[in-house]
């Protein structure tokens, strides 16, 4: 099919940004409801105590309180549920309520409900509420918590194990690494991250008590899911009555996909006082009561040969849950993680193993890359190790392991579908010539005479988007047991406009463009009269949201053949209308005409006239061009790269700068560059603050250390320099597009780059590991001989 | 009893006079009573600077400063900076170079760059990363957002 202007492939500026850009985006806070009440939390100041009371009576005599609740108020309606009971979790969930009853499990839990009429008063009121604790045993680390000992947070939870799964071949790994020539341990620390999108969470809930209907808008990046959770699961009534709607979500980044507390007790206490109820978290509460990301415990084990070859790949990993478990937890430390950490390597012999942990610290979930970044970390640090060891270049050790591009479709035997495409020498290649590899290490050595200290970090990597195919994520023993499909509708107005719905949820990736490129392409219509809706569980078909760099590749797809589907419908019509046989039809731009005849033609618009007013309609054909796909991909898709980060040592204070930064990655075909670009950008930066200065930091009596932005350290502009981005491109066979998923890649790529810099810059005190975030505190006590953060 | 304070606040343009208790945080007052929502809160430590706003020309987060001591003064918020119509130069640049993806963080950001300009027509690289400072961005990594505002710059000083 050609078209006169091809939209796939043009870095065109983004159709979302007018509002956003004059202050009209129409955020959660920003809704406003007619007699619209305000809730506070009161939350636990202890990580772990028995709730023995709580009195109400002077917040409730304050001017303006409607009412105060707690959990026990809630309890007819249902603990949040958990709904990926990966790595066979059955009898040992434990999932939070609405409001905590009888028991607080870490710092920040709530455990009543202010509701007042404005949200002063509200938190005027929640510091009166008066609740009666009584104090328990705190374990906030994955490792204490597991041995004997340790308070136990959970009858059903013995040594405080959520989870103990496997993957690869243990008995082959460990004959292995007996028998190999070289082998090197390491424990990595994979430490807890807070992601911080600048929104904080938050839900508004209304109830028609003539229907029972609620409606909920909520920061959410998966509506669908939402209601279906929150009405079959918590309320027990049908998911027809209630309506969940996200409006813009400023960022979300993993945290915004699970069912929280406050969308259950906002409509519980909707439904009570017959009045709308609106909750927003501060960033405290943020920080202290939504989700986490990563905090693994690792102990890992590489074997080799003297020459290079990688034979055994070993790890135990204790990953840290949380108080509870949130709604996907189980699945990031196992599926997403386990299933992919032999990375871009062919390793003949590879075994993981994962135990999932409660602790009294705030739930652990998905947080962007969601397993993946720990993988990638993991294996790309450990191939450091092996190259130093055996002092080979770090180049030459991945080139020599790399899966030759002939392997795929290739099978890493840890129980992944198999990576669908991939070349991974030339990115390497492409990335060492942009950043000048040799010349910088002509310059370290020259550098390191002076007593400077410069360090070239590489990290090859691969990662799995489109986490959805039902003949893998489906399957019984990945504990989901369904496909997560995603769903498109197109249709067609009398004008000729095109109006499409998805089931993805953007919350700053900018697809409303990106699909409207697709589709003005895919249909042969303007790209200005495409319409993308999404965000409305009452105007979209079902779908399962936006996470896991799905939204192009499954939810992209679905589009693609939506619109397929309404080309054959308008080419069958224009046939009819042309007195043609429909073999003698062309589409071309937008219009239908008889091959050979192309004066004689119908646009878009003629044939959607004639199929909305319908009286002259082929025999058999239905009204409308309005067409519906539920889209499940065969497969995953696997995005690769290799990116390198360049930094320099103050050899006074122990500082790390960030001199370059290289990123060339392989995303499969691009729609959009600027935006493509924009999704590493960004990834990239997050991953850059977890090497350098981002880390959750619980004490020992489990209070959040790093409770505000005053404690935890997001990167501000300074930390960066302008990053080098580019790309190969290898097309991805599992969809028609060949597109794979840029979201998360960044972050997947990164810390691994700037932390195998860091330690190559300190190759010269002996340095072999540093935990990260790689602070000047814990480089100086590195480079100075101490232990002292440089180990753990 | 709550006490009110009486006001005096010319915002983008327009006198307004209200009532307001002496604790009512400027965001609040812009957000809540006079509906703009184009100045957002994301942090309770003024770190985020997602609220920032122009008071008599200057730069500051109207988290970290009562509406009483507005009185008198004059605010711009994103909403009295330019119109998608006739975008000021910093809001054309954040279209251009892709400077916001969430566009959360964006209002704060093109007000604090809007000030940099004022200031400082043509900064360096490493003055506009300094002036970003106290404006957090968590989609971007500030590559872009640095991209706009030299972008702005440049079509202001061109």
């Amino acid at each position: 099919m050609t078209t006169t202007t091809k939209m796939i492939g043009q870095a065109i500026k983004r159709r979302e940004d007018p509002k956003l850009i004059t202050g009209q985006g129409q955020f959660l806070d920003d809704v406003k409801l007619t007699g619209m009440l305000h809730a506070v939390v009161v939350r636990s100041p202890y990580a772990h105590a028995t709730i023995k009371g709580i009195d109400a009576s002077k917040a409730l005599a304050l001017p303006g309180v409607v009412a105060v609740f707690t959990g026990e108020d809630m309890s007819d309606i249902n603990p949040l549920p958990c709904a990926w009971a990966a790595g066979k979790v059955d009898n040992n969930l434990n999932t939070p309520r609405a409001l905590a009853v009888g028991k607080a499990m870490h710092v920040g839990d709530g455990v009543a409900l202010v509701v007042a009429e404005d949200r002063y008063i509200a938190r005027d009121a929640a510091d009166l509420v008066e609740v009666d604790y009584e104090p328990l045993a705190v374990v906030v680390d994955a490792k204490k918590a597991t041995e004997p000992g340790a308070p136990q947070l959970h009858e059903n939870a013995p040594s405080n194990i959520v989870m103990d799964w496997e993957c690869g071949d243990r008995e082959k790994t460990d004959a292995a690494i007996a028998a190999a020539e070289v082998t090197v341990r390491e424990q990595i620390v994979n430490q807890r991250l807070i992601p911080t999108p600048m929104e904080t969470r938050g839900s508004v809930a209304r109830y028609e008590p003539a229907t029972g209907e609620f409606t909920v808008w909520m920061t959410s990046q998966a509506p669908h899911v939402m209601r279906l959770l929150l009405a079959a699961f918590v309320f027990g009534i049908p998911e027809t009555s209630v309506r969940c709607i996200s409006p813009n979500i400023g960022g979300g980044f993993g945290q915004k996909i699970f069912v929280y507390a406050d969308m259950a007790f906002t409509m519980w206490a909707a439904r009570k006082l017959g009045r709308p109820v609106k909750f927003v978290e501060d960033r405290a509460e943020n920080y202290q009561s939504s989700t986490h990301g990563r905090d693994h415990i690792t102990d890992v084990e590489i074997a080799g040969t003297r020459d290079g070859r990688i034979t055994g790949l070993r790890i135990d990993t204790l990953a840290n849950l949380g108080g509870y478990l949130s709604t996907i937890a189980p699945g990031i430390p196992t599926t997403l993680y386990g299933r992919i950490t032999t990375g871009v390597y062919k390793i003949p012999a590879a075994h993981c193993r994962v135990r999932g942990v409660y602790t009294n610290t705030a739930m652990v979930d998905a947080y962007r890359g969601a397993g993946r970044p720990e993988a990638s970390y993991l294996i790309e640090r450990m191939v450091d190790r092996f190259a130093a060891e055996i002092g080979m270049d770090p180049a030459e050790v991945r080139r020599r392991n790399f899966i030759p591009p002939e392997d795929f479709p290739y099978s890493n035997g840890m129980g992944l579908l198999p990576y669908d495409s991939g070349n991974y020498g030339p990115a390497l290649d492409r990335a060492l010539q942009i950043v000048g590899y040799d010349a910088l290490r002509a310059e370290q050595a020259e550098a390191r005479k002076q007593g400077r200290y410069l360090g070239i970090g590489l990290s090859s990597y691969v990662e799995i988007c489109g986490v959805a195919p039902s003949a893998w994520i489906g399957l019984p023993g990945e504990g989901w047991g369904a496909g997560l499909w995603e769903s498109a509708n197109v249709r067609v107005h009398l004008t000729g406009k095109v109006v499409v719905t998805t089931g993805s949820l953007p919350h700053g990736q900018g697809l409303e463009t990106t699909f409207a490129q697709i589709v003005a392409d895919e249909l042969g219509v303007p790209y200005d009269d495409v319409v993308v809706e999404w965000g409305d569980t009452s105007g979209t078909p079902f779908g399962f949201g936006t996470y896991g760099s799905r939204s192009l590749a499954v939810g992209g797809t679905a589009i693609v053949k939506t619109v397929a589907k309404v080309r054959e419908k308008a080419k069958l019509l224009a046939a009819h209308m042309l007195e043609a046989r429909v073999e003698d039809i062309v589409w071309e731009d937008g219009k239908a005409f008889v091959k050979g005849s192309p004066d004689q033609v119908k646009t878009l618009g003629d044939i959607a006239l004639q199929a909305a007013v319908a009286y002259s309609l082929p025999e058999g054909m239905e009204p409308s061009l309005d067409e519906t796909t539920y889209y499940d991909p065969p497969n995953c898709t696997f995005p690769f790269g290799t990116h390198v980060a360049v930094v320099d040592i103050d050899a006074d204070t122990g500082a790390v700068s960030l001199r370059r930064y290289v990123a060339v990655d392989d995303v499969g075909t691009v729609i959009n560059p600027l935006i493509v670009d924009g999704q590493l950008h960004g990834g990239i930066a997050q991953g850059v603050a977890q090497a350098l200065t981002e880390g959750a930091i619980y004490d020992d009596d489990g209070q959040l250390v790093t409770g505000s932005l005053l404690e935890y350290a997001v990167p501000k502009a300074s930390l960066f320099p302008q990053f080098e981005t580019d790309r190969t491109v290898t097309r991805s066979p599992v969809n028609p597009l060949g597109v794979k998923g840029a979201g998360e890649a960044g972050t997947i790529a990164s810390a691994q780059a700037v932390m195998n810099a860091v330690i190559d810059a300190l190759q010269p005190f002996g340095v072999k590991h540093l935990q990260m975030p790689a602070t000047s505190e814990r480089v100086w006590n590195a480079m100075h001989g101490g232990t002292r953060g440089a180990r753990s | 009893m709550t006490t009110t304070m009486a006001i005096k606040v010319t915002v983008n343009g327009e006198t307004r006079v209200a009532d307001v208790e002496p604790r009512t945080l400027l965001v609040h007052w812009l957000r809540e009573d006079l509906a703009l929502t184009g100045t957002h809160i994301g942090c309770d430590t003024s770190q985020c600077g997602a609220c920032v706003v122009h008071v008599d020309g200057r730069a500051v987060k109207s988290c970290t400063m009562f509406a009483a001591q507005a009185d008198g003064c004059a605010v711009t918020t994103i909403e009295g900076l330019g119109a998608a119509d006739a975008l000021h130069a910093v809001q054309d640049g954040f279209w251009e170079e892709h400077g916001l993806q969430c566009g959360f963080c964006t209002p704060g950001m093109i007000m604090t760059a809007a000030e940099l300009l004022a200031r400082n027509p043509d900064p360096s690289e490493a003055e506009i990363r300094h002036a970003l400072e106290g404006n957090l961005c968590r989609c971007t990594g500030y590559h872009n957002i640095v991209r706009a505002i030299q972008h702005a710059a440049k079509g202001a000083t061109a």
